[in-house]
């Protein structure tokens, strides 16, 4: 019970952060991505702000052996450059572009009952199991 | 034009990466949305997807506590119809083939001084500067 009410105020805190810095708002988002336009910097210290925490606290809370309420740590173990993260990463970056939406501010975009976003949650799903369906192809 | 929100910014960057920080310390998880999100379909168990779907319930929530007390929140589509879809196809299947997106790559893989994370951040910004410049100011 610990376990899911602490992930429900981590999701909690998570999309307040999103709707606050208006990281929900795909304009805000494109709006930093256009360098060579009126950039607006706001996206960075989100980014900076969100490391601010992270990069201290990471390594501290790794060196307890588990997690409080949850056996082991679930991380990542790869060290190599491997083909599909780039090239996820680079069709990820030209979605990202193109919509202005990444994975956390859509699903949270969803609070707005647009049904707009409706649509693209659902494409970005078809595109994740596109891509299961894919990596068991090769 | 958007004024930036540079204290918004900075204060929904803190809450998200103490949100991260809350996940791993509590679970052991890292707060990668894509990665979450992909976990409810696939050879998963019950109890797994359990957590992702209230962590993503959270999610929804949080943004909603927001918009209540900010009059709604802003949503300003920049693209429809079938461009948006073509963009969700390629944010679902670039995440799921690159393992991250923002958040999992960015904050918490940076934070993690892992190459992975780093890298994908990286050509993910840049293809997206690149769209984006392309969309604005080649195409238009």
């Amino acid at each position: 019970m610990k376990l899911l009410l602490s992930i429900f105020i981590a999701g909690l805190l998570f999309g307040a952060g999103l709707a606050i810095s208006g990281m929900t708002d795909p304009a805000k988002v494109t709006g930093f991505l256009d360098i060579t336009g009126q950039w607006d910097i706001t996206l960075l210290f989100v980014m900076g702000g969100g490391l601010l925490v992270t990069i201290p606290f990471f390594p501290l809370v790794q060196k307890k052996t588990s997690p409080w309420f949850s056996d082991r740590y679930y991380l990542p173990t790869r060290k190599d450059l491997d083909w599909k993260l780039i090239t996820g990463s680079a069709l990820f970056g030209i979605g990202w572009g193109m919509s202005g939406f990444c994975p956390g501010p859509a699903i949270a975009g969803l609070v707005t009952g647009s049904l707009q976003i409706v649509y693209f949650v659902l494409a970005m799903i078809a595109g994740q199991l596109l891509a299961v369906l894919f990596e068991k192809k090769l | 034009m958007l004024e930036p929100n540079i204290a918004g910014g900075i204060v929904g960057g803190l809450l998200i990466g103490s949100a991260s920080v809350l996940l791993l310390a509590a679970s052991g998880q890292i707060a990668g949305i894509s990665g979450i999100l992909g976990g409810l379909y696939g050879k998963w168990t019950d109890t797994d997807r359990l957590w992702r779907l209230i962590f993503l319930t959270g999610l929804i929530a949080g943004a909603g506590l927001i918009s209540i007390f900010s009059h709604g929140l802003t949503v300003t589509l920049q693209t429809q119809g079938f461009q948006l879809i073509l963009a969700g196809i390629l944010v679902g299947f670039g995440t799921r083939l690159g393992g991250g997106c923002t958040s999992g790559h960015g904050i918490c893989g940076l934070a993690r001084r892992s190459k992975r994370s780093f890298t994908a951040t990286l050509i993910f910004m840049v293809t997206a500067m690149v769209t984006v410049y392309l969309i604005r100011h080649v195409i238009t």
